[in-house]
């Protein structure tokens, strides 16, 4: 059995990225989409002039926060395999090798940066000791160095699982608040909401600009700056759901606005938001001023960061206080009757645009607060809301559209699931496999677990 | 603000690779959404499966380039009947949902470093061009005298492109006088009516969901012609999402609908791209840095094409050509 932590070991273990930055015109004018990962890794900045080199962080993976490591040695040869320059790699894993020449006369140039196997920390090694690089001007160019097997990580496959299994329940209860305000809006609404990302991403805008207001926020001499923060990007997520439905919404549901037409007006959205967080918070990835790096708690074999307590703990109490509105309040039972059937509720007095309305505010709500819990676990950028929806669209798809346990059930599935199955695949193919069993459920029961059988076709 | 240059460079991006890659895979997207009513948000997924069969026969496996384009067209065909069994009998949007995901299965699994000795990795493929590349009859830069030009090589890849459009478009046009097309947009229109009817109407979707794939897989292949090279980031959910934008502006279900769209759209875009860029560079910028940096200029086209496709939809659903009773869609 000793088979598969070895195997998980070599793909989570230490990755080291080098990006070639260019300096001068040649500043990159998109950033590249498959960041992932990188996230409290952040990299080295480029000069501003015509100079170009080679940067790089040698980052560990394995923790979390990822950490630097120091102390490694790169060298880096052109396509002749003579030396350039080598370099060793500083306190915060950063280098820098220069590159002779202006970034123009490289232009199309390949050099190859090798990783010096021996200055590794004990117990790892590398699969790819060096890897080519060609210079362009359009990206960054990042490489990747995925470790080989690294020894001495015989944790028993029970522990392995039971400490996967804790980082699924903390992802799952993220995702079931997402899920549930997204599911919440399709039931009434009918609108399978694409900019739900951008809700999601909208909150852990909000947390980070409380977040860095000068000064911490201290109740009772402890500081909760970043407690307030979340709290604040709860009430303003509420507020922008509430601007979106009044703003947009209405006034389309009012024009007899069809669907799907809706589901492509939400897509427009989904690129003008995502851009525009871009356009104010940059490519690179925030971390809150707090929680970033704190030591885990060692309970038995497992380990656990006090923040995945404390987030996991804050979405349980929100998740438990929402279904139980839903469930026993009359808010709750008319949303629930809407969901159902908007005309006979609205025959039996309901106001259902009122419904909708708050529908809205609670759904953003719930996005929002969960992309600041996503903030504080793992860092946010501008699209981190957008690299899980399709999550989300799977655990609602999952549990039935528009049902409101469904959504939960759903979110808990796909997220214990995905860290879960890290014992078999490559951690690098866990949304693959969450996505997979998404179409074999939908092969095996179309409506979702706690769907409704109907005749669709 | 040099205006001429950034009307060539414009009209050179409109009618370039790029544009006809978008054409290619909104012609597809117009046999889906236009003309049956199906909602593939996974177009990006059957450019991949198609760019990434050439790239890898070639080059992972020293097969024929030929050959290459024959398994992508069989993988389309085949990928359209993976995504068609457990979704088309479904509402429209878990067609939407699962075609999304499967595209992203796709470009997530291509670009692993599990299979990185097959597909590259997130470095993607090169050097696969070779037999394409030597069919080559232009040399040195072609192109409108003082208009505009292309390289030999783009120029070429826009010749086969161009020629692929207008082939695609008699095509679709011949499809959708048939009786057979008929049937199609009587779909579109109700579903149960046709059903009521006799018609088979899963095994018509079917067939629609496969062609409008090759389409989309003669897009992946002038994909990885344009850039010779391949990677996972050429086919992210954008480009899906891009090329709707391309069908809306010309207008669905219109034959044409789909060129005039990519142009348009590919003008505008770098027309918005190369101004910002210009009004925010050099020493006394048109826009002060305070405002925006070049960076940031970089997504002001995009934040507007996030606005122009609601507005778009919100207001002229039609598009240009489009005809607004044919678009009435809803979920069904």
């Amino acid at each position: 059995m000793h088979a598969f932590p070895k195997r998980v070991a070599a793909f989570v273990a230490l990755v080291s990225t080098a990006w070639v930055m260019l300096g001068g015109a040649a500043v990159a004018t998109t950033s590249p989409p498959a960041q992932e990962g990188a996230a409290e890794c952040a990299l080295p900045q480029g000069s501003d002039d015509d100079t170009i080199s080679i940067l790089g962080r040698i980052c560990d993976r394995r923790d979390t926060p990822q950490s630097p490591v120091e102390g490694v040695g790169i060298t880096v040869e052109d396509s002749g395999g003579a030396a350039i320059g080598e370099a060793t790699s500083g306190a915060d894993g950063t280098f820098e090798v220069k590159l002779p020449g202006t970034a123009v006369e490289n232009l199309g140039k390949t050099y190859v940066v090798k990783v010096d196997e021996d200055s590794l920390p004990d117990g790892t090694s590398l699969d790819d000791l060096e890897r080519d690089i060609a210079i362009n001007l359009d990206n960054d160019v990042s490489i990747t160095f995925p470790i080989g097997e690294a020894p001495g990580s015989d944790t028993g496959t029970a522990v392995q699982g039971l400490q996967l299994l804790i980082g699924g329940i903390v992802f799952s209860v993220l995702l079931a608040m997402a899920a549930l305000g997204l599911s919440m809006i399709f039931g009434t609404t009918g609108l399978t909401n694409f900019a739900h990302g951008e809700l999601i991403t909208f909150g852990a805008i909000i947390a980070y600009a409380v977040d860095q207001l000068p000064g911490a926020i201290r109740i009772g001499g402890l500081n909760l700056t970043v407690v307030i923060a979340l709290f604040v990007a709860f009430l303003v997520s509420g507020a922008f759901g509430w601007v979106n439905d009044q703003a947009l919404w209405r006034p389309l549901r009012r024009r007899g606005t069809g669907v799907i037409a809706m589901m492509i007006v939400s897509i427009g959205l989904s690129i003008f938001l995502r851009n525009l967080y871009q356009f104010f918070s940059g490519a690179s990835s925030h971390n809150y001023s707090q929680y970033s790096a704190v030591q885990p708690w060692e309970i038995g074999p497992i380990l656990i960061t006090p923040k995945e307590v404390i987030v996991t703990v804050v979405g349980v109490v929100v998740l438990v206080a929402v279904t139980l509105l839903l469930q026993y309040t009359r808010l709750g039972k008319a949303t629930r009757a809407v969901a159902d059937n908007p005309a006979l509720a609205s025959s039996t007095g309901i106001n259902v645009e009122r419904v909708i309305n708050l529908v809205w505010i609670g759904g953003a709500a719930l996005a929002g607060l969960s992309g600041a819990l996503l903030g504080v676990t793992q860092g946010f950028d501008y699209q981190i809301g957008f690299k899980i929806l399709l999550l989300v669209f799977a655990a609602v798809v999952l549990g039935g559209l528009g049902t409101i346990w469904g959504a939960i059930v759903g979110a808990f599935i796909v997220g214990i699931f995905i860290e879960v199955s890290t014992l078999l695949v490559p951690p690098e193919l866990k949304f693959v496999g969450a996505l997979v069993v998404l179409i074999i459920v939908l092969l095996i029961r179309p409506q979702g677990l706690l769907g409704k059988a109907q005749r669709v076709g | 603000m040099d205006w001429q240059s950034i009307l060539s460079l414009s009209v050179q991006q409109a009618f370039g690779p790029t544009a006809v890659i978008y054409c290619l895979a909104a012609i597809g997207l117009n046999v889906h959404f236009g003309y049956t009513g199906l909602l593939n948000f996974g177009q990006a997924g059957f450019m991949a499966v198609a760019g990434y069969s050439v790239a890898s026969i070639v080059s992972t496996w020293n097969m024929s380039f030929w050959l290459g384009i024959l398994v992508g067209l069989l993988l389309t065909v085949v990928l359209a009947l993976i995504l068609g069994v457990p979704t088309l009998r479904l509402r429209a949007d878990y067609l939407a949902i699962v075609t999304i995901a499967a595209a992203e299965i796709i470009r997530q699994t291509v670009g692993s470093v599990t299979l990185v000795d097959y597909f590259g990795g997130q470095d993607g493929l090169t050097g696969f061009i070779d037999s394409f590349r030597n069919l080559n009859p232009y040399s040195g830069s072609v192109g409108i005298p003082g208009v505009t030009a292309w390289s030999s090589y783009d120029f070429w890849v826009m010749t086969v492109g161009w020629v692929m459009v207008a082939l695609s478009c008699v095509v679709v046009w011949l499809l959708m006088r048939s009786p057979w097309g008929r049937v199609l947009k009587s779909i579109r229109e109700d579903e149960d009516a046709v059903r009521s009817l006799g018609k088979n109407v899963y095994s018509y979707k079917m067939q629609s969901l496969v062609i409008g794939g090759l389409f989309g897989a003669l897009a992946g292949f002038a994909t990885a012609l344009r850039s010779a090279a391949i990677g996972p980031s050429f086919f992210a959910t954008d480009i899906t999402f891009f090329a709707y934008t391309v069908l809306l502006i010309g207008g669905a279900a219109r034959v044409l609908g789909p060129v005039v769209g990519s142009v348009i759209f590919w003008f505008l875009l770098s027309f918005l791209g190369l101004f910002f860029d210009q009004a925010t560079r050099g020493s006394d910028p048109l826009i002060p840095d305070w405002i925006m940096s070049p960076t940031e200029a970089s997504l002001i086209r995009f934040i507007f094409l996030g606005l122009g496709l609601m507005l778009l939809m919100i207001f002229r659903p039609q598009g240009i050509f489009g005809d607004r009773r044919e678009l009435a869609l809803d979920a069904r």
